[in-house]
């Protein structure tokens, strides 16, 4: 009778897991890779706006949303440690610990982000079309991949409460923690991508 | 039969899961269910695009107006793009064939991650929902399925969610990439080595690749297109400094490799139903795998050719051109494999056997006039005229439209667990078959004349031509409604079987009961032999 139903046999491939995970990361990099080649082509085609583009941007908020991001890698490095060891409470608070810098990271990012708002430095916003063309296309691109980057941390942030309430539900654990394995690994793929867009936007003069 | 195991053998079509009805389909996990649940999606959405298809022959039976202005005409060759290329032939075999199949013919249970695969089918679903909303709120697109900048980001119609539903249903693709690669890495049965794998699982696996590589890429350029309307960006706007023929670039990262996304499968199909037509062994099993795996991955380099006058460095456009060339050997090899399998075979003409031969015919057609646009100098003559409507067609309708005829004729008692009424079957094909050659054929002859495509009007002397074409489209429609409703007929009523091998296949799928049970096997298989060894 056990045929008559959804399928009852559990299927569990850890391995095959994190191969999916990886496979999805090769997209998130092509994604990103186009990004950086547009970088590459307006920057190549306005050498002079980009790098007056860069002295606008505030390198301490850069520098500042860095460090937390690498802390955070580091943080979710130690839960998975945690978790392997049986050390549940550990877990949570290191993970807990990376969602807390998940969310500086985005408030200091709402900081910078307003800031140039008001002043009508964002897409269509009238003091930014005032200026030249490789200007507008500095900011155009700055907004869009720390945007398309921001709305990444937000799903990884997603994804932190959902492993949280898994591993306090037990259903995440010694033996079984692919889940937060798989969000560890996505998260160090956000924080890598942004290694590469704080210093072609902030350092590059 | 005892009671026990005739109450375990409750095929995939019967089981009661924790859902009833409808809700026991579209939110099951079982991958043949998934895979049904794409065909019958993609059979409404194919309909309508072939219903627009035939309008716009209507309208070019006769120069000037005769049912549709100008308007409607962009509106209608947008829509049938889009919902052709997006709805259909990407998704195509891999969502429907691959789904079903790919678990059977490597011995699994199922597909990696059973609920993701559910879960691309839904995404697949919102999509299209998002596409039709342009449709029917603030005027059809008419960008053309391109979406060319900067026209896409200028023009009145509602574009926006035409260009988001198609980043929806790029993700669909993705996930079922992902699954597709994991699955045949690790689900494959005990003693199935990768060069016992039968075809068409590999070019599942080369095409799923493609997916996963290339689909991120029309993502993004789709979602800058959206922010580009939206808030006006820049990137590819040349008022703000941006380069509209970067968006060209980035488009045919995409789209050509995506052709690759389109015929690939096909090919794998056609690679199944050969040896088990000509009950003989596939000639040069290991050159049609690493030709597969050439295609998948020089497709990737030779986007520049649709390009050829937009404006690139001379030494680009020989680079582009030649590997242009490179690309059609692989594709050769097959036609030359395709051939000597059958050479000598003991032939068994039934529908799908009559499918795939004339897949070949039209796919060589629509292969070396292909070679035609790939040549610079004839490209620039021929280019955006009817020659190249109707070498894409030959290709992407003839290559993959044919071998999915092909697969579903194949597959179609195992899938159901009845047979297609065969009478009906035949005629179907051998009116669709003249329609297609009556259709096309005729607008090759109008291209190297100069009649450019995307008009609803046209010079006199084009007239001839069109009118035979225009008469081709309605012979074709009329063959693909007696196919149609054949199928669908028996589906329902078709004279049952439980035969587990009419064909005398010897691929994995010819193994298991018909039609599949829940898990397909009771015991995976443990496989010694290749998977064409006929006597």
């Amino acid at each position: 009778m056990e045929k008559n139903s959804e399928p009852t046999h559990v299927h569990r491939d850890d391995e095959g897991d994190k191969m999916g995970m990886w496979l999805f990361i090769f997209t998130e990099l092509l994604l990103f890779g186009m990004l950086f080649l547009m970088y590459a082509v307006y920057r190549y085609r306005n050498p002079e706006a980009f790098y007056l583009g860069g002295k606008e941007l505030d390198v301490f908020i850069g520098t500042l949303n860095t460090v937390i991001l690498l802390i955070s890698s580091a943080t979710v490095a130690m839960s998975i440690s945690a978790i392997q060891k049986g050390r549940k409470k550990q877990a949570l608070l290191f993970l807990g610990t990376t969602l807390t810098l998940a969310l500086v990271f985005l408030v200091n990012k709402y900081l910078e982000w307003g800031a140039k708002i008001e002043y009508g430095f964002y897409p269509g916003g009238e003091a930014l079309l005032e200026l030249g063309h490789g200007t507008i296309l500095f900011f155009g691109l700055y907004y869009v991949m720390s945007g398309i980057h921001a709305l990444h941390i937000i799903i990884g942030m997603a994804l932190f409460i959902y492993v949280f309430q898994q591993i306090r539900k037990e259903k995440v654990h010694q033996t079984d923690y692919v889940w937060l394995e798989n969000t560890g690994l996505y998260w160090h793929l956000v924080d890598l991508i942004w290694i590469f867009l704080f210093p072609l936007f902030y350092l590059i003069h | 039969m005892s009671e026990t195991t005739s109450s375990k053998h409750v095929s995939f079509l019967q089981y009661k899961g924790k859902y009833k009805g409808i809700l026991g389909w579209i939110l099951s996990t079982d991958h043949k269910r998934v895979g049904l649940l794409y065909l019958y999606t993609m059979l409404v959405f194919f309909s309508l695009a072939a219903i627009l298809g035939l309008l716009m022959k209507l309208q070019l039976i006769a120069p000037g107006y005769t049912i549709m202005g100008p308007q409607t005409y962009n509106a209608m060759f947008t829509v049938h793009g889009i919902i052709m290329i997006f709805i259909i032939v990407v998704p195509g075999l891999p969502a429907v064939f691959g789904n079903f199949f790919l678990p059977i013919m490597i011995g699994a249970k199922d597909v990696a991650f059973p609920r993701l695969n559910l879960a691309s089918w839904w995404i697949y679903v919102i999509g299209i929902l998002v596409v039709l909303t342009s449709q029917f709120v603030g005027g059809w697109p008419d960008t053309g399925w391109t979406f060319y900048a900067p026209y896409s980001f200028q023009t009145p119609a509602n574009v926006l969610p035409a260009l988001f539903g198609a980043f929806i249903l790029g993700f669909s693709s993705i996930l079922t990439g992902i699954n597709f690669v994991v699955t045949v890495h690790r689900m494959r049965a005990p003693g199935m080595s990768w060069f016992k794998m039968p075809l068409f699982p590999w070019t599942l696996y080369a095409t799923a690749w493609v997916q996963i590589l290339a689909t991120p890429v029309i993502g993004i350029t789709l979602l800058l297109t959206v922010m580009e309307r939206v808030l006006g960006v820049g990137v590819f706007d040349p008022a703000l400094g941006g380069d509209p023929i970067l968006y060209q670039h980035l488009f045919w990262i995409y789209s050509h490799p995506a052709v690759y996304i389109m015929i690939l499968p096909g090919m794998g199909a056609i690679s199944e139903i050969l040896p088990v037509f000509s009950q003989k062994r596939i000639y040069g099993y290991k050159a049609i795998v690493l030709s597969s795996l050439a295609i998948a991955f020089v497709g990737y380099f030779v986007w520049g050719h649709h390009m050829f006058t937009s404006g690139m460095s001379g030494r680009a456009l020989y680079a582009f051109s030649f590997l242009t060339f490179i690309v059609a050997i692989p594709s050769a090899i097959k036609v030359f494999n395709w051939v000597s399998t059958m050479y000598k075979g003991s032939l068994n003409l039934q529908t799908p056997f009559y499918w795939a031969t004339s897949f070949i015919f039209v796919f060589m057609i629509g292969g070396l006039t292909g070679l035609v646009l790939g040549s610079l100098a004839t490209n620039v003559h021929v280019h955006d005229t009817h020659f190249v409507v109707a070498h894409f067609h030959f290709i992407v309708f003839g290559g993959t439209g044919f071998s999915f005829m092909a697969a579903l004729h194949y597959w179609f008692p195992k899938m159901f667990g009845r047979m297609y009424d065969a009478n009906w079957a035949n005629t179907g094909w051998a009116v669709f078959f003249s329609g297609f050659l009556t259709l096309y054929l005729p607008m090759f002859y109008l291209g190297i004349q100069g009649m450019p495509r995307r008009y609803y009007d046209y010079l006199p002397e084009f007239h001839g031509g069109n009118i035979i074409s225009s008469l081709g489209a309605i012979l074709m429609i009329a063959g693909a409604m007696i196919i149609i409703v054949n199928l669908v007929r028996s589906s329902r009523h078709g004279q049952k079987t439980s035969d587990k091998n009419p064909w005398g296949g010897r691929t994995l799928e010819w193994e298991t009961d018909t039609p599949p049970t829940l898990e397909n096997w009771d015991e995976i298989p443990n496989v010694t032999e290749e998977p064409y060894e006929y006597k």
